[in-house]
């Protein structure tokens, strides 16, 4: 008998690996390691051989010879780490992968605090663009796969499915993303499907990608608990330069000195005398917290995990919060033998938030800086309001009837309270049957459910001014109460086969899917005295989309992979006779690293071709077109509070006939990828090259329709036909793996372009197409265009005359059209000035490990996208003095006073600007200390900037702005957040 | 599984249309659609369910976009903001891709085809009410193609013989439009009620009243003169009860409903019928400068944006005539910058306050009570007279000179006589009468004054003094938006 003790490591890692196994090679001898990775074991003789093996290593067998002592060092298996991909109803090896699919683990994650999943994909994957929308607590982005092939009837959002569960993408009233209901350190990792013949197997959601979310299971493992803590202080990064009271009062009453129309002697008076800087007022540094505690282990046959978080977030704009805890559950046990697998997941999260007036930012910005915060006046709460009366010496009278044009941005704040409580439910069960007698067949049944219940307020307090005029009674306060329910119920099930036999191998699904939703809400509307209801109403809509989908995937030889798929889905939102469609997909992958001729190229670890051809449709109506859910049948809708009519001395509801399109069908979009997937020198440089070509006919598209052939002068029909065309390139390198110092770079690069090829039934050169890009100023008016030849959302606007110095001229354009007349007044002087989105997305990401440091930073550049300033458009001189509401004074951006004009030119294109941008996003430094208190905790320190530096020409705010309009949004904060992260 | 797919409405304000109509109060329900679209912009007050899209929903509202191509095109108004394209219609500058030239033929051609849905609706229905609600129908559909004759000539031409869906339009000739307008006024004359029968309802008055406005016009809608039918349908209205107040501004403001000279209103209420168009939008844009929203005209709100012109002041006799309803104080009769209120007079004719100078009922910050006098008994009493000067038979010129001062004897100015009684004269006193009540561009055209003539007005063609313009502007374009969508149309000749 012999007693060998040792250390098992991970090679190029000081850890030790608990849980390894130790086997005398042909007994059943052995044992396990320690949590330390450390054995001891008795063998019969020195001449016994160890097997040392644990998943995802490789394995390794050692002689014991004459030593007492044996150390191993296991290598990572990266075949085994990388080999399975989850492609939606299953998973595959990575060689079978026919698709352009991008995975994301939680490796790649930077690690640290973020309160939104999407977070964690911004800049990481070519072809996906995320836009975070506001800085606001809890805040939305906006996710584009490959540019988005619909055209705004259909909603361009991805399909997101979580584990196996697919989220209606729909609003949820009083939360702002419903993605945001996840605790990102939930998620294992992100799979993206981009291409048609990997989306298609989701049918008609997938034109515009599938997001494969999967959250973390338990270990086989004895039970381990993480306990992450962070503080994070965030901080402004940039205010407008407008003026100070000092001045604002110089230009004010120099232009009154020169005579300047509009604003006289009497306007003058109304002038305050402070210097107040609104921004300063309204903003803050805020500091927020995170906790987050998970359990996870195994408990007999059943790996579970269960985690809380919990997210207390303070919004930069004051008063705006969000708290939120989350509660997940997962649980997989394995019945009869390992036959019967049932995985369990169930997530719940209950969030709390206060939205506060986010239109405060824009008014900090052009209200009045030489007016004082507070004047403490009785009837609007002690803050200064401009009202429409004036003192006998012409100043404000601080208790006259409010003028509810502009509110004082502090007020808009303090005597809001715009509040509402979210509670989600989501939860599924999945059973997973290999049959007893052929165990190459198995069913799956995935039961789910997705309840999301809002509960919500957003009173004005008596004394507010803007809601002075529509809310009768002297101090004009609102009570405002909305609910809104969603719910969801899925029913899968799929019989799976799966045989290799020889160098071939088969693998056949077909199933079944069922999913219905059903919204409702109500909004409930009164004045503070509640004598006064303004307007009562609510909604209630369900749907269905019924499916039939199967795939079929040969592999020979490891070489050659087909994919075929194809589904066919029935949306209830058509009418009959249209509501099926059927959706299928080829693929083809050639693993050219495993033909015999490369078999002598040691530098080439693998090389792959891919080519997919499919059609994937699209029925999500966006929500913003009125009526997404009944948008075929033929339907009245009755008229709520404010819209009876009168006859004699009655007043009646009046019954209003809805449009519709009887022939409303699936938009479809056919995609063509080509891809390469290479990986060399053991895999220390990967990369994947993907070019694609996507056309989208009979777009959902809201277009003008003949006047009088149906009940709206639009309509959302089937016209018109979009081309998107894209270059995506990966690369990720593993630079340095040493013991000590690991350093790891990746890139990626994004090319997308999309034009519209057709828009309407008839070609008409006279009609530059559908506008759209509505911006604040005016009133209805609009600076974007969908025109044919043209990209989605063009600016179409006026090209602006500058004079011999370089300053434009105020309404002077360019004639391009050569024609008689205004030039301003012909809209085909008007030119395509390009478009917000971006032509190229480059993201850089890298980590660098030393010893116990680790540091990680990850960030992008965008260029060619443009933002239309809608801010400074705004800003001119005869808007200094509006004399609406017995006048009022409001502030001005320093640049618009350097510019001049007297009257704001909306169109002119000197407001349509370059916002290319590179932004920082993350920078991360963490400190690990490993076997702390007796060898039983890990811990982990990090401080993280987030939106760390931002380098642009734009002069805004910020020059990420989603639908390219700059219209004063809630800007992004940047965010220093120091963590505290324990493991035992 | 599959049978989830045939889904209905589970909303109750939501009614699948082979249910809706059941009882005689649901197809009265249908009705008052059928006169709000004329009110206010949808389903909701004051917006969030809007009837039209691609336009602000309050600028949708039908009245508001016929208020402003007839008054800010004419020497009547000026409006200060920056919405658009809108001093195009000052300047005599706007182009085929108008948006509110296309919210206008929009908001046409959906009261037609509400109309056609509820005339298909009730077509096999033999109640008496029903038949009468119908008939009503008809008469709406027939104002606003008439709306559409005068505006745009040919339009697109759709009755309830044709089903919605997503067909291209047949265009109809103007000519032919007027044919089929007189022949559906003249049908449907006897089926509706007897004068004043209900108020805000069309009855045979009023349409008597429209046809008469058809008939005064033909030689512009067709090339003939029919002056003589003018004054046969006129006989309709001055036959009927309607009696001249003796308080000219009796008719607008809030409880103008009491006026007896009011012969159709588009009604309006602050609580429950609620837009930001039609009367809110007028009531509030001409409040400004100096004066008191609440103290003058009973509201909250001053958006200080129209005002008129020295044109129009110059027509009266400031110091005498009651109808001169002006704002001086702060104002200058000479527009120099149309973008700001103080420049030209501002008008203190429509108000929320009741006659007697009291508040409204539903006394509202912003919405307002005040009925929109669309036809009311003065206009009818001027067109008489102008049919008569014009040589229509069948009207005395005494009848028409008794006619003329009555309206001045209330409105405090002297009497005329008969040698007075000429075109130019009958021209100006529409103006002093009816000013901002909608009438003006219809009137200028029939007298050939409104491009090319040789009367002039500040801004008209962009320029202060005012000069001609190009005559085709007569008519406005056909939108652009509507020759993509229907190839049938063609563009009105010049544009």
């Amino acid at each position: 008998q012999v007693i060998v003790k040792g250390h098992i490591t991970e090679k190029g890692q000081g850890t030790g690996i608990p849980g390894v196994a130790i086997l005398e090679k042909g007994t059943t001898n052995g044992t396990v390691t320690d949590f330390d990775g450390d054995y001891s074991l008795s063998v019969s003789n020195r001449e016994a051989t160890l097997v040392i093996s644990y998943i995802g290593y490789l394995t390794k067998e050692i002689n014991v010879s004459t030593l007492g002592r044996i150390d191993v060092e296991l290598e990572v298996d990266l075949q085994t780490l990388e080999e399975v991909v989850v492609i939606g109803y299953g998973e595959v090896e990575k060689t079978d992968v026919t698709g352009a699919v991008s995975t994301l683990g939680d490796t790649d994650f930077i690690q640290g605090v973020t309160t939104s999943p999407q977070d964690l994909l911004t800049g990481k994957i070519a072809g996906v663009n995320i836009t975070r929308n506001t800085g606001a607590p809890g805040s939305g982005s906006t996710i584009r796969i490959r540019g988005g092939s619909s055209l705004g009837g259909a909603t361009n959002d991805p399909l997101i499915v979580i584990d196996g569960f697919p989220v209606d993408d729909g609003d949820v009233s009083g939360l702002s993303n419903p993605l945001n209901t996840l605790n990102p350190s939930d998620i294992e990792s992100f799979t993206v499907l981009k291409d048609a013949s990997a989306a298609a197997i989701y049918g008609s959601r997938a034109s515009n990608g599938v997001i494969l979310i999967t959250t973390k299971k338990g270990s086989t493992d004895k039970m381990k608990v993480t306990f992450d803590n962070q503080v994070s202080i965030s901080t402004p990064t940039k205010y407008v330069d407008n003026l100070s009271g000092d001045e604002y009062r110089t230009l004010v009453k120099g232009l009154s000195d020169n005579g300047f129309s509009g604003i006289d002697a009497n306007a003058i008076k109304k002038l305050g005398s402070e210097n107040t800087d609104w921004q300063k007022e309204i903003f803050r540094n805020s500091v927020s917290y995170a906790t987050n505690l998970s359990l996870s282990g195994k408990v007999k046959n059943a790996p579970y995990r269960v985690s809380y978080g919990y997210n207390d977030e303070n919004g930069i704009l004051k008063t705006t919060s969000t708290k939120r805890h989350t509660v997940s559950l997962n649980i997989n046990p394995k019945f009869f033998d390992e036959h019967l697998a049932v995985n369990v997941n169930a997530k719940g999260t209950a969030a709390n938030t206060n939205f506060g007036d986010p239109g405060a930012v824009g008014m900090a910005v052009d209200y009045d800086p030489t007016q004082p915060v507070r004047n403490g006046s009785n009837k609007y709460k002690g803050f200064f309001a401009y009202t429409s009366s004036t003192l006998a010496d012409g100043s404000i009278d601080p208790e006259g009837p409010a003028n509810t044009f502009i509110t004082n941005p502090v007020s808009m704040l303090e005597l809001r309270e715009n509040i509402a409580d979210v509670k989600r439910f989501t939860g599924n069960v999945q059973l997973d049957y290999k049959f007893h007698f052929l165990e190459d067949l198995k069913a799956n049944l995935n039961l789910g459910m997705d309840n999301t219940n809002t509960d919500g307020v957003d009173n004005a307090k008596p004394g507010t001014t803007w809601t002075y005029r529509d809310y009768t009674g002297e101090e004009g306060g609102r009570l405002l109460d909305y609910t809104s329910k969603t719910e969801s119920q899925l029913l899968e099930f799929f019989l799976n086969y799966n045989k290799s036999f020889g160098k071939h191998s088969v693998d056949v699904i077909g199933g079944y899917s069922w999913q219905h939703w059903k919204r409702s809400g109500t909004t409930f509307d009164r004045n503070t005295a509640g004598d006064q209801i303004i307007q009562d109403s609510q909604y209630m809509n369900e749907n269905y989309l019924v499916s039939m989908f199967g795939r079929m995937i040969y592999s020979f030889d490891k070489r050659y992979v087909v994919t075929a798929t194809v589904r066919r889905d029935g949306s209830s939102r058509f009418a009959e006779g249209n509501q099926w469609g059927t959706f299928p997909s080829l693929a083809f992958a050639w693993n050219i690293n495993n033909e015999a001729f490369l078999s002598n190229v040691d530098q080439l670890t693998s090389l792959k071709l891919r080519v997919g051809y499919g059609i994937t449709g699209q029925q999500g109506l966006s929500p913003n077109v009125g009526d997404p859910y009944y948008p075929a049948i033929p339907k009245y809708r009755r008229s709520i509070e404010g819209a009876y009519y009168q006859f004699g001395n009655e007043f009646y509801n009046t019954l209003r006939p809805s449009p519709y399109d009887a022939n409303l069908k699936w938009e479809e979009t056919t995609t063509i990828n080509l891809g390469v997937d290479f990986g060399l020198w053991d895999d220390k440089l990967t990369g994947t090259i993907e070019g694609y070509q996507k056309e989208t006919d009979d777009l959902l598209n809201r277009v003008p329709i003949a006047d009088g052939s149906n009940f709206s002068n639009y309509l959302v029909t089937n016209v018109g036909t979009m081309e998107i065309k894209g270059l995506e390139v990966t690369l990720m390198g593993r630079l340095i793996s040493s013991n000590d110092l690991t350093w790891s770079l990746g890139g990626n690069f994004t090319y997308n372009t999309r034009e519209i090829t057709k828009l309407n039934k008839v070609d008409n050169p006279e009609d530059p197409g559908v506008p759209t890009g509505a911006i604040s100023g005016g009133q209805g008016n609009m600076v974007q265009i969908h025109s044919v030849g043209q990209s989605p959302n063009s600016f179409y606007v006026f090209q602006q005359v500058y004079n011999e110095a370089g300053k434009p001229v105020e309404g002077l354009y360019a004639n391009r059209t050569g024609g008689t007349g205004e030039v301003g007044s012909n809209e085909f002087n008007k030119y395509h000035a390009n478009n917000p989105n971006p032509e190229f997305l480059i993201g850089l990401n890298t980590r660098v490990s030393y010893k116990n440091f680790d540091f990680s930073m990850s960030g992008r550049w965008s260029i060619g996208n443009k933002v239309y300033n809608n801010g400074l458009a705004n800003n001119s001189l005869s808007g200094l003095y509006q004399s609406a509401a017995n006048g009022y004074f409001t502030n001005i951006r320093k640049e618009a006073v350097d510019i001049g004009f007297v009257n704001p030119q909306y169109w002119s294109d000197m407001y349509v600007q370059d916002a290319s941008f590179f932004k920082l996003d993350n920078v991360s430094l963490g400190y690990t200390l490993t076997k702390l208190f007796n060898n039983k905790i890990d811990a982990r320190m990090s401080f993280t900037i987030q939106n760390a530096l931002v380098v642009t020409d734009y002069e805004g705010i910020d020059p990420e702005v989603g639908y390219g309009i700059d219209n004063n949004i809630y800007p992004v904060p940047r965010t220093y957040q120091f963590g505290l992260n324990l493991n035992f | 599984c599959v049978n989830d797919l045939k889904v209905s409405p589970i909303d109750e304000n939501v009614i699948n249309s082979a249910n809706v109509y059941n009882t005689t109060a649901d197809y009265k329900e249908g009705l008052a659609k059928l006169y709000a679209t004329f009110a206010i912009s949808g389903q909701k007050g004051p917006d969030g369910m809007a009837d039209i899209e691609g336009i602000d929903e309050g600028f949708g509202n039908y009245l508001r976009q016929y208020w402003n191509l007839q008054e800010l095109t004419t020497d009547e108004a000026v409006l200060s903001w920056n919405d658009a394209t809108i001093k195009d219609f000052h300047w005599h500058t706007w182009t085929p891709t108008d948006t509110f030239i296309a919210a206008m033929h929009s908001r046409i051609m959906y009261t037609v085809a509400l109309c056609n849905e509820y005339i298909r609706a009730t077509s096999d229905n033999e109640d008496e009410e029903i038949k009468r609600f119908q008939a009503e129908a008809r008469f709406l559909r027939a104002l606003a193609y008439w709306h559409g004759i005068d505006f745009f000539g040919a339009m697109p031409f759709v009755t309830e013989k044709d089903l919605p869906g997503a067909f291209f339009p047949e265009r109809i000739e103007r000519i032919d439009l007027f044919n089929y307008v007189e022949s559906e006024l003249l049908a449907i004359k006897d089926e509706l009620g007897t004068p004043k029968f209900e108020y805000g309802r069309a009855d045979k008055a009023v349409a008597g009243m429209l046809l008469s406005k058809l008939y005064l016009n033909a030689e512009i809608y067709t090339g003939t003169s029919r002056y003589d039918d003018c004054l046969t349908a006129l006989q309709a209205v001055l036959s009927a009860p309607y009696t001249i107040p003796t308080e000219y501004r009796h008719n607008f403001v809030a409880d103008n409903h009491t006026s007896p000279e009011m012969i159709f209103p588009i009604t309006y209420d602050g609580n429950m019928t609620q837009t930001w168009g039609g009367i809110v939008y007028l009531v509030h844009a001409q409040i400004g400068g100096t004066m008191d929203a609440k103290g003058m005209f009973g509201t909250g709100d001053a958006w200080s944006g129209l005002r008129t012109t020295k044109a129009l002041v110059n027509k009266f006799d400031l110091d005498n005539d009651y109808r001169a309803l002006f704002w001086t104080d702060g104002q200058n009769l000479e527009i120099d910058d149309i973008g700001l209120f103080t420049d030209g007079y501002g008008i203190t004719k429509f108000r929320n306050r009741k006659l007697n100078g009291d508040l409204s009922d539903s006394n509202h910050n912003v919405q307002i009570d005040t009925d929109w006098p669309m036809f009311r008994l003065s206009d009818a009493y001027l067109m008489y007279a102008e049919a008569v000067v014009r040589g229509g038979a069948g009207g005395s010129q005494s009848q028409a000179v008794d006619y003329i001062n009555v309206l001045r004897t209330r409105a405090n100015t002297s009497n005329i006589t008969a040698a007075d009684l000429d075109l130019p004269f009958i021209l100006d006193e529409r103006a002093r009468e009816l000013f901002w009540e909608g009438h003006r561009r219809t009137d200028l055209i029939r007298f050939n004054q409104f491009t090319d003539g040789d009367y002039q007005w500040p801004w008209k063609g962009k320029v202060k003094e005012g000069i001609p313009t190009a005559s085709h502007r007569d008519l406005f374009p056909i939108p652009s938006n509507q020759l993509t969508a229907n190839p049938n149309l063609k563009q009105n000749v010049g544009y």
